[in-house]
């Protein structure tokens, strides 16, 4: 049994059939990638899962409980984090606010009414955020408001975010989309050291098959919303199907 | 001091001076002097300076900081100012119990009307909440006040008549509203040669009030219920998928700001103790909005100096008429005095709302943090003029 695991999902937007009969089994301390070409229903799946979409067929089980029907903070409180295609931060507030801000969710739920409280001296908060900052490198940044950093950075802080949440997966879409080459190496390092150090499970969706082989210990390929394969990468690579599908006549 | 930062504890100390000293610094100009129009130094304006600032303190709490941006406030104003006459026709004219009804009802109200509102956001949500208001305003003005179930008195307005049941009220009281015995009118007056000051009860109790509840905005904006409020209005999204749910958070803000408003209303009413239907037209509501955006969205003391702004030019501006005006520009020849009148003559008296307007676009277009923004670009000039005078251009390092 696998930590996510995904059975018969289907998703139906008027006459289009986005998924049909997904099936998918993500084990825990993995990294497990979703490849698929355009409009093979990736997004719509990682919707399913975290609570944007609700499947018309299926069900969705994390560590055994269903997350069909419950709302998007619910299911990241039971430990699923989503990084964004395109950075999702508080851009007005400042680097430390933004990481403070999932210290307190983490520590208080998804609503705590503590009004009187003075945010700068709730010592552990203060200090779990400043550990972070520090883990993403980025603790000169701390006084910065957080719109005006460069992509990268931006990207650095939403993972460094879902991370102060101790999630179980990590599911993100796209992570170095529109991002320079050396941005996406540096993303594709981060992403190594959280996986080799940490306790997590990791989904990405990614169309840079760089980033795909060097990460994923497990791909899928969804097309046209279903999956094609589901197997490690060296065989992917040399799959007929798949390269007929999706890789094309340059990947081999 | 009191659980602030240095910069929090000054801004609250400058409030508590600004509003305790009040009457002196309202009234500059001796009370005989051409220019004594322009005092405002008088009991009833200065209960309104403080009100109105009370009121948009609230109003920011939740514009400000979750920027939903509500038109319908104005609605608990009134539900606060009808509970507190209430309170005097039944019980007492002692003001405790008043204002406490007042924020107690007007809490309630904007619980019922927050949770339906708070379902829509942006545009939808100030729709809904102007309609509340409205409806409000129907019921108050018409159908609550009918023979058989007279709870707003109508168009007259609530008030307290002698025949009221009055149940804890004695003969020693004083036959207006009080605290303990002190009547909000009762005023000292201080003749200090050409000039005069008034010292009213009622004045004094709006504004310690209005400390206590500006330290409680402080506390609010610095505590981790406001960050989240801020990062509503910052990014939903994201809010959601960090576990947080976003809607009691705002529903709370809503009740906060809703009972500030309350608040407000129950002071009206214990500094005059009558409640028409009229302070919860829409026109009251969009007051308040213009109050903060015009004091600074989202700063601190912003509201309370849009509130004084406007309640200021508010008074003055209507109390100017065309014989004061040819009295000004009694130095200019016939023909252009009488010019001169005639062009100002739109601004002033009934027109005052002419220049409110005036003022309200030129802040919004060149100064889009409000007053105060103004007053920190007026800091930074002041700040870096003596600078530039010997290192150059300097460049600002970004905080």
């Amino acid at each position: 049994m696998g930590i996510l695991e995904v059975k018969d999902v289907g998703k139906r937007f008027g006459g289009l059939q986005a998924l049909g009969d997904v099936n998918l089994s993500v084990k825990e301390n993995t990294v497990h990638a979703i490849i698929g070409p355009n409009g093979a229903g990736k997004s719509t799946l990682l919707n399913c899962l975290v609570g944007k979409l609700i499947p018309d067929t299926g069900s969705v089980m994390f560590d055994g409980q269903s997350v069909l029907g419950r709302s998007p903070h619910e299911i990241n409180q039971m430990g699923i984090s989503r990084v964004f295609q395109t950075p999702e931060i508080f851009g007005d507030l400042s680097v430390m606010e933004n990481m403070m801000i999932p210290c307190f969710a983490k520590r208080d739920g998804s609503f705590r009414m503590r009004a009187i409280e003075n945010t700068m001296r709730e010592k552990d908060v203060v200090e779990k955020a400043e550990a972070m900052l520090v883990d993403m490198n980025m603790a000169d940044k701390r006084h910065m408001n957080a719109a005006s950093m460069s992509r990268g950075d931006k990207r650095r802080l939403e993972i460094g975010m879902c991370l102060a949440q101790e999630p179980r997966l990590l599911l993100l879409d796209e992570p170095t989309a529109g991002m320079a080459r050396a941005d996406t190496n540096n993303t594709i390092d981060l992403l190594k050291q959280i996986s080799d150090e940490r306790d997590i499970t990791i989904a990405i969706i990614e169309h840079d098959m760089h980033v795909v082989f060097s990460l994923a210990q497990r791909i899928t390929v969804l097309a046209q919303g279903t999956p094609l394969v589901e197997d490690n990468p060296e065989n992917i690579k040399g799959h007929p199907k798949v390269r007929e599908a999706y890789l094309g006549e340059t990947a081999a | 001091m009191l659980g602030l930062n240095n910069k929090d504890t000054k801004l609250l100390i400058a409030v508590a001076v600004l509003t305790l000293l009040a009457p002196f610094i309202l009234n500059p100009f001796p009370a005989d002097s051409a220019m004594a129009q322009f005092n405002a130094g008088y009991p009833d304006l200065m209960q309104r300076f403080v009100i109105f600032g009370i009121f948009a303190i609230g109003f920011n709490i939740l514009f400000g900081l979750t920027g939903y941006l509500s038109f319908g406030h104005a609605a608990f104003l009134g539900i606060g100012s009808y509970a507190a006459v209430w309170i005097f026709k039944l019980f007492t004219y002692n003001v405790v119990p008043a204002i406490a009804l007042a924020v107690i009802m007007a809490g309630l109200f904007s619980v019922v009307i927050g949770y339906v509102s708070l379902r829509r956001s942006g545009i939808y949500f100030s729709i809904l909440t102007l309609a509340f208001a409205q409806m409000s305003f129907a019921l108050a003005y018409s159908v609550l006040s009918n023979p058989k179930f007279n709870l707003t008195n109508g168009e007259t307005g609530l008030q307290v008549y002698s025949g009221d049941l009055q149940m804890f009220h004695r003969d020693s009281l004083p036959d207006l509203p009080h605290l303990f015995g002190l009547s909000m009118r009762s005023t000292y007056n201080l003749d200090l040669g050409a000039w005069s000051f008034s010292f009213n009860a009622g004045y004094y109790l709006c504004a310690i009030v209005l400390m206590l509840v500006f330290y409680l905005s402080i506390r609010i904006f610095r505590s981790p219920f406001g960050l989240m409020l801020r990062a509503i209005k910052s990014n939903q999204t994201r809010m959601s998928y960090t576990g947080l749910n976003p809607r009691p958070h705002t529903l709370a803000a809503f009740v906060i700001s809703g009972m500030y408003a309350g608040l407000a209303g129950g002071l009206m009413a214990a500094m005059d103790p009558l409640a028409g239907a009229e302070r919860m037209q829409w026109t009251a509501s969009g007051e308040v909005v213009l109050m903060t955006i015009l004091g600074g969205t989202g700063t601190l003391i912003g509201p309370v100096l849009g509130a004084g702004f406007i309640k200021y030019f508010e008074n003055i501006f209507s109390k100017i008429n065309d014989s004061i005006l040819h009295e000004w520009f009694a130095f200019l020849p016939d023909g252009l005095e009488n010019f001169m009148v005639f062009i100002v003559h739109p601004f002033i008296g009934k027109g005052w709302h002419l220049t409110l307007g005036i003022l309200f676009m030129l802040v919004v277009i060149f100064l889009p943090g409000g007053l105060v923004e103004g007053g920190q670009r007026i800091g930074k000039w002041i700040k870096n003029r003596g600078k530039a005078k010997d290192s150059g251009a300097t460049t600002e390092p970004a905080e």
